[in-house]
């Protein structure tokens, strides 16, 4: 027995479990609320959902919205969008599915209290650019998480999810989950009957560009941690597009977003000696991806790749010529509310070096890669599609039940469905809920029921690392260095740059190839190997170190998908230089992979992509 | 540092603790004032500043790239439902921004339960809560199974 496993453990029953109360749980706690009026509805989140996830900030665009009502857009109009932007592969069902129930969910935040800008002239929605309506979104997260109280029985914050249970009577039943409160150190065993993975994307497993004190400001949250990805993996749930990992062109150091820069203030870009560069690598970017090159728009990794060619080319700094459009106050106070209101480290950049974008335009950066599902990139879980229309081949059971009976995903969590953002999200999340309840009442009596051992085991677990920090401490004097644990910042930085390094990083111009992609796998498992050293000082570095767990899987699993798919299907987002073209005739499918926890193996396969007619 | 706290101002009332999606914003126990023990999983993302009623805490911008001397503040007022931005550049130049941050007073949304329990039918259906009449559109959208096929484009 571990010096920790005398903490107290606290049971919690419900039937719906939301894991993470971002924008993704805060949807399926309202969702399962509406439809599960008995039902006890319990989120489980490691920061405070009046202000956590991706959203924390604020916000200054929903940009998923489709107009319906102006007939502006319909849900067929942004599947193609989706499939274009993705270079072809979307699970269209699941896209379409959200395209055609976030129009009610956007009506629902503006009943709520979101100030959304409006048109003066037509009444409607002010639009940002086709998808994206412009708001005033700071308080976007304490309002959504307002109505996600009113729904949930109750709301744990502070406790960090580490592991899902699974049923010990039936195979590959999810039956609940575990995780210590980061506060009191409690041990809790969450017991359910549907369990809704909404816990975000991942940040921090490439290397970001800024070190040291800024290597926080990453474009998505430094709390983006991969626990959507991990605990599923672990549990045995098959994950696809893993390596469609994201670079974003955001402005230098702040990440600050472009968007309403390109869409809205209609700034645009050019190279150091003034010119327009996209262009000129037309057929540079045809010979590798074919007709793909004239999808309009043009796809965003393929914008990426003619950035980075014309930085390679010598022509930099890229810079968003502002100081025209800045001239007219109304722009010039969108473009710095733009910031304000959801990436306020990017104002904080331009006042300190004084960069005024009325006299100045500012210079462009590519970011290091992010693993998520909600942006202009699909990796995530594998989930069953909607009752209606899903092709067999995508349909077992449940709308956005994974792999496992009675685990559901939404947001960053779920794969295929790029181009959600945060109101798709949310609206996945009601989809992903109304069906746990469906599920839920068709088990009747047939409740999961959770192992005395399982979680017993899981506990010791848990706070190994507490115990590793207590034991080994005690052999040096003083200082961070010793030879019996590695600190959670120590497995990070770790990580980082074997990913940076051997998994197209930006270290590597996002280049890999199988023999890197080897050594990778290697480091990479002498690292997971290395975790069973990990030391904590207190409970907030006991998060610190699953957040690193959880990252460590993720990442294994983008590496394994890299090596997987042998193309480059996303130039721009990462290149395999063993195999630099798109290659539709063995690659126009999904991959997907399965953990085997016991055995610690992968297995890879090929999924078929379906596409709604024309 | 990202955030920092300003000493005289703290009272150690820990809003900032609760709030920060990052965990670290800690009370010191010999000062009993709130510091942030992790500046580098810091995003600057203001919410212990928005929170803090003394307003103690502030940013100064990262160190590997926000040269001294800026600073941006905000007043974000519940009961006016605003938020109130002042940049200061290092050289001194200063901008003011004001934007609403919600229409509705706060605690006002109707809980998921204050509803209608749906009918069994609506339980079968691919609808949501509040559809198809919250959509603005007379019904869901929806597509048939032979619209997909497998294939290139
Ligand atoms: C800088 C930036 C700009 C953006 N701009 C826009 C925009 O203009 N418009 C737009 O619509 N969208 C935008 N997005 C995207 C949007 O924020 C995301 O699509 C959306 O938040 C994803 O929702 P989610 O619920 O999947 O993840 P999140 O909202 O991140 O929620 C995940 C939650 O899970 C919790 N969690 C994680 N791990 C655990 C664990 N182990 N245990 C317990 N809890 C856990 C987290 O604390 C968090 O609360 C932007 C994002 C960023 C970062
Ligand atoms: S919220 Fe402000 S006053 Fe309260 S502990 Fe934090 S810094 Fe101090
Ligand atoms: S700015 Fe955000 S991340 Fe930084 S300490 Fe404050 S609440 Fe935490």
């Amino acid at each position: 027995m571990g010096l920790f496993s005398g903490r107290k453990t606290v049971f919690v029953d419900s039937d719906v479990l939301v894991i993470g109360g971002g924008m993704a749980g805060c949807g399926a706690t309202y969702e399962s609320r509406f439809w599960g009026r008995d039902k006890k509805v319990v989120v489980v989140e490691k920061a405070n959902i009046e202000r956590s996830g991706a959203v924390a900030q604020g916000l200054y665009a929903i940009n998923c919205y489709m107009g319906m009502q102006w007939d502006e857009n319909q849900p067929e109009d942004h599947v193609r969008y989706a499939r274009n932007d993705l270079m072809g592969l979307v699970r269209e069902d699941l896209g379409y599915d959200i395209a055609r129930h976030v129009d009610a969910t956007v009506h629902m935040f503006e009943e709520w209290g979101l100030p959304i800008m409006k048109d003066p002239e037509t009444g409607r929605y002010m639009r940002e650019g086709k998808w994206q309506i412009m708001i005033h979104g700071e308080s976007y997260k304490p309002i959504v998480a307002e109505a996600a109280r009113k729904a949930a029985t109750k709301v744990y914050n502070r406790i960090m999810v580490t592991h899902l249970l699974m049923d010990k009577k039936k195979e590959n039943r999810v039956a609940g989950a575990v995780g210590f409160n980061v506060r009191t150190g409690e041990f809790y065993v969450f017991r359910a009957k549907a369990v809704i993975v909404a816990a975000g994307g991942a940040s921090h497993i490439f290397k970001p560009r800024s070190v040291g004190e800024g290597m926080g400001r990453t474009w998505y949250a430094p709390w983006s941690s991969a626990s959507a990805y991990a605990l599923p993996i672990l549990a045995g749930a098959k994950m696809t597009q893993m390596e469609n990992r994201i670079v974003l062109t955001r402005f230098k150091d702040g990440y600050g977003p472009v968007g309403a820069y390109f869409l809205h203030l209609k700034t645009y870009t050019e190279n150091a000696y003034g010119n327009e560069y996209e262009s000129t690598w037309y057929e540079n970017t045809k010979a590798l991806v074919g007709d793909y090159v004239d999808h309009q728009p043009v796809p965003t990794c393929l914008r990426n790749h003619a950035f980075l060619e014309e930085l390679k080319a010598g022509r930099g700094p890229i810079r968003m010529v502002t100081k025209e459009a800045f001239q007219d106050p109304h722009k010039e106070t969108v473009g710095w509310e733009n910031f304000l209101g959801m990436t306020v480290g990017q104002a904080v950049v331009w006042a300190a070096q004084n960069i005024d974008p009325k006299e100045i335009n500012p210079e462009l950066t590519t970011s290091e890669p992010y693993v998520m599902g909600s942006h202009a990139t699909c990796s995530g879980a594998w989930a069953s599609g909607p009752e209606d229309y899903a092709p067999d081949e995508y349909q077992w059971g449940y709308n956005r039940m994974m792999t496992v009976d009675g685990l559901f995903g939404a947001g960053d969590t779920i794969g295929g469905t790029a181009h959600k953002f945060s109101s798709g999200s949310f609206a996945e999340g009601r989809i992903a809920g109304k069906a746990a309840i469906k599920y839920i009442d068709d088990l009747g009596k047939d409740a999961p029921e959770v192992s005395e051992d399982e979680y017993q085991n899981l506990k010791k677990v848990v706070y190994q690392p507490m115990e590793n920090y207590s034991v080994g401490r005690n052999e040096i004097v003083a200082g961070t260095v010793s030879p019996s644990y590695l600190l959670p910042i120590h497995g990070l930085q770790r990580l980082e740059k074997i990913m940076d390094e051997y998994v197209a990083g930006i270290s590597s111009h996002y280049t890999t190839n199988e023999h890197m992609l080897n050594r990778g796998l290697e480091l990479l498992e002498m690292l997971k190997e290395d975790m069973h050293h990990l030391g904590a000082e207190d409970l907030h570095q006991l998060q610190r170190a699953w957040e690193l767990n959880h990252r460590i899987l993720a990442s294994e699993c983008v590496t394994q998908h890299t090596m997987f798919r042998k193309e480059t299907r996303w130039p721009g987002y990462y290149y395999r230089g063993d195999h630099m073209k798109l290659d539709d005739t063995d690659w126009h499918c999904f991959t997907l992979s399965q953990y085997n926890r016991e055995a610690n193996e992968w297995s890879m396969e090929k999924a078929p992509v379906y596409h709604i007619v024309d | 540092m990202p955030t920092f706290v300003y000493m005289t101002n703290c009272d150690g009332c820990g809003e900032c603790v609760d709030i920060c999606p990052s965990d670290i914003m800690h009370i010191d126990p010999t000062h009993r004032r709130a510091f942030n023990i992790e500046p580098n999983f810091c995003w600057e993302c203001y919410s212990c500043v928005k929170a803090c009623p003394q307003n103690a805490i502030d940013v100064r911008g990262y160190a590997d790239f926000a040269p001294l001397g800026h600073s941006v503040r905000p007043i974000r007022d519940e009961e006016e439902a605003t938020i109130a931005w002042k940049i200061k550049f290092r050289d001194g130049r200063e901008k003011n921004f004001e934007s609403p941050i919600r229409t509705t007073p706060w605690g006002s949304i109707k809980s998921a339960s204050d509803y209608d329990a749906p009918s069994q039918e609506a339980i079968n259906s691919q609808e949501l809560a509040h559809e198809p009449a919250g959509l603005n559109v007379d019904e869901l959208p929806a597509l048939t199974p032979d619209q997909l096929k497998q294939g290139v484009v």
